[in-house]
């Protein structure tokens, strides 16, 4: 309860301030103490427990660096609620005195709960978590901006990197949740739009059951061959394991030879520790020298959302959450996220348009959108949902 | 400078095109230092033929490269050896090393030569050395990344600019105190001053723009914008940036724009665009100023760009990711 006080403390003296010089500004981190992934397939596959908040820090001493020649101190408030916490009730507390900047480190639903709450009605929520499709099209809300890419531009980063290659026939395997569904959605979505074909889909209902024993590979090794022998002739095998329950075990153990890519295999994300093009590389060094551990795709959230406010604190000149709503949506902002060109967001959904990353474990291996793939526009906006798509509607 | 590029060179008679060329015994042309960033290398091309003339190994990484105001030597930043490589211009090996602390992205040096200013690019720091003896006389926290550096022709004051931080920073010589921060558009790269000392000129890659600062009251007194057609906008991003000597032209490369742009620096029009390479970096003119190099960072080669048609004329093959050009007469 005293970090709660301290944030509402810290609100409520920038929201007096508000006119005069108020050169202390306040962000809250929020996160949920969710329980664990528990056992993950690969040993190598760790989850340190400040995945995404270690970003969000080593952003805020950056941009305080930046602060301190301008005169601006930013202090992260850092809210963990307990698992299975009330999400509106919570926010009531927390933001009793005033709407926040409020970075979210939370599931899909709890980051509904926290837009709809009544408390955070005025506040900027950045969400560094989510990739759900829904959240950009239905359920997308006024107050949020979501940072990573969605499935949707996973998907479709995925594909132009396929049909470049002209491996456009493909074999879909899905697992059994409902995320699953939705990605295997899009990547049919991503074939029709791109010229790719699905031409042998199967859903695979894994059950993991114990994942430590020693004659682990042994099982894998005649489970996974039988999982993919399909009739038809394919380029390559379309995983969509949200959870990794079992994709991570299909390279090399597929019946027919062919590669991997998806969720697990080759990936589509916005970050990798192997990323070291347009300074990334000093970017993975400094957040190394910080947390002392490799920088993930939600640390590089954190780190981003961050950036997003000291940009549009110091540079835009904005320090309520509508003024800074405005200017994200507005053509004067622009954000340098590592992808070699500046980054905005979509004004019909608040998604960061950004390129991306195309990687295997342990190196990128293309980003995109693909050279050749072509828009009105801007040629991110090959990536997901663009405008004419969207069945997002905004309430100004 | 001229005068040294005149001798036992060729000389061109403009009006009858008659070249003559005196080759004294032990002179050579004017020669292209290029930092090859990926190779650990640094390429020597002769100023004439373009041909290469040595490869020299480097520690890892070069990037930033100048050459002694004395022309002696050519120094290159190995950034990833926390070292400068002092390469000599007449036997075209590394004879010293100079310890510079972490990760050297770029130098400058002091008027008469006997300090190097270092931008420390992982620890937001300038070094500045002591070049007789190697030694650190100070180093002076600035901003995120900092990148290109710019010495003020009374030699009284550094610019350095920041690219994590967006910032110039106005160094004093005298105190290595920071005097001002310019906060300009996103992941500035290089700050050069206009010839007559009016302007400083920093090019920001990801905000796709230069601002032109006024280097005494340190306001932005103008934004040059960039437009090409049929090129999306996300791909124009500056970064070197020169003047001809009188200072009434301005080139800058656009990195993935893959172009040179002209600029008048008094109306601030970019006249013309000039398509080079692919993600062209840094530029340098060669020593008669009448042309100028571009290290083209993507496809491995250096154009270049005649200056008085605003034309480029060759483009020749160096090492992988060529980064910066140096130019010894």
């Amino acid at each position: 309860m005293l970090a709660l006080a301290g944030v509402s403390n810290a609100l409520m003296a920038s929201a007096a301030a508000g006119a005069v010089a108020a050169r202390s500004f306040p962000i809250v981190y929020l996160r949920e103490a969710y329980p664990g992934p528990g056992i993950m397939p690969s040993l190598l596959e760790t989850h340190p427990d400040d995945l995404g908040l270690a970003g969000a820090e080593d952003g805020t001493a950056e941009i305080n660096t930046t602060g301190k020649f301008l005169g601006w101190h930013f202090k992260l408030y850092v809210v963990t609620l307990p698992a299975g916490a009330d999400i509106a009730d919570e926010a009531r507390k927390v933001f009793a005195r005033g709407p926040s900047v409020i970075v979210a480190d939370l599931h899909a639903d709890d980051l509904l709960k926290l837009a709809d709450a009544p408390a955070t009605k005025g506040a900027l929520i950045l969400d560094i978590r989510t990739i759900e499709d829904s959240l950009r099209q239905r359920d997308c809300r006024a107050n949020v901006f979501h940072i990573l890419p969605s499935q949707a531009m996973r998907a479709d980063a995925l594909a132009q990197f396929l049909v470049e290659k002209r491996w456009t026939r493909w074999f879909l395997l899905q697992g059994p949740t409902q995320q699953d569904a939705i990605y295997a959605a899009d990547v049919r979505r991503s074939a029709s739009r791109y010229g790719a074909r699905v031409v042998a889909a199967r859903s695979y209902d894994y059950n993991p059951g114990s994942r430590r024993s020693d004659t682990g590979y042994q099982q894998i090794q005649t489970q996974m061959p039988l999982a993919t022998q399909v009739g038809s002739d394919y380029d390559v095998l379309f995983v969509a394991d949200e959870t990794d329950l079992f994709g991570d075990y299909l390279p090399y153990n597929t019946f027919d030879p062919r590669p991997v890519v998806g969720t697990q295999g080759l990936v589509a994300t916005a970050w990798t520790p192997a990323f070291q093009s347009y300074s990334a590389l000093q970017m993975q060094n400094r957040f190394q020298l910080f947390a002392h551990r490799e920088m993930t795709e939600r640390d590089y959230g954190g780190w981003l959302a961050v950036n997003i406010v000291g940009d549009a604190v110091m540079r835009g000149r904005q320090t309520s959450p509508a003024g800074i709503r405005a200017y994200l949506r507005s053509d004067d902002f622009l954000v340098a996220g590592f992808k070699g060109e500046g980054l905005t967001f979509r004004t019909w959904d608040q998604q960061l348009r950004q390129p991306v990353l195309i990687a295997q474990p342990l190196m990128v291996v293309s980003m995109s959108p693909q050279s050749g793939f072509l828009h009105p526009g801007d040629t991110s906006d090959t990536l997901g949902f663009d405008q004419p798509e969207t069945q997002c509607r905004l309430a100004q | 400078m001229p005068s040294r590029a005149m001798t036992g060179r060729c000389a061109a008679l403009l009006a009858s095109a008659v070249v003559l060329c005196s080759f004294a015994a032990s002179a050579r042309a004017s020669e292209l230092f290029v930092s090859n960033e990926v190779d650990d290398t640094v390429t020597v091309l002769d100023g004439d033929s373009y041909k290469v003339i040595a490869t020299i190994p480097t520690d890892q990484r070069p990037r930033g490269i100048i050459a002694t105001p004395d022309h002696k030597a050519v120094l290159v930043c190995d950034g990833d050896s926390n070292n400068i490589d002092v390469i000599d211009a007449k036997t075209l090996k590394v004879v010293r090393r100079i310890d510079t602390g972490p990760d050297p992205e770029t130098l400058a040096t002091s008027l008469s030569g006997d300090k190097l200013y270092v931008s420390n690019e992982n620890n937001a720091l300038v070094t500045i050395i002591d070049y007789a003896t190697g030694k650190w006389i100070t180093q002076v926290p600035v901003g995120i990344e900092p990148e290109g550096l710019a010495v003020s022709k009374d030699g009284r004051t550094v610019v350095v600019v920041s690219e994590e931080t967006s910032m110039a920073h106005f160094i004093d010589t005298k105190t290595w105190q920071v005097v001002a921060n310019v906060l300009v558009d996103t992941r500035p790269r290089i700050a050069v001053y206009t010839p007559d000392q009016r302007y400083l000129w920093v090019s920001s890659e990801v905000g796709g723009t230069v601002s032109v600062i006024d280097p005494v009251s340190h306001q932005i007194v103008h934004v040059i914008n960039f437009q090409i057609p049929g090129v999306d906008k996300q791909y124009i991003g500056p970064v070197g940036v020169q003047f001809t000597a009188d200072g009434r032209t301005a080139f800058v490369a656009l990195g993935r724009a893959n172009r040179v742009a002209v600029i008048d620096p008094r109306s601030y029009e970019v006249e013309k665009y000039i398509l080079v390479g692919q993600r062209p970096w840094q530029l340098t003119f060669s020593a008669d100023r009448s042309k100028l190099y571009v290290a083209n960072g993507l496809t491995n080669d250096v154009t270049i760009i005649d200056v008085s048609s605003e034309k480029a004329v060759k483009s020749v093959p160096v090492g992988r990711l060529p980064w910066g050009i140096a130019v010894v007469p």
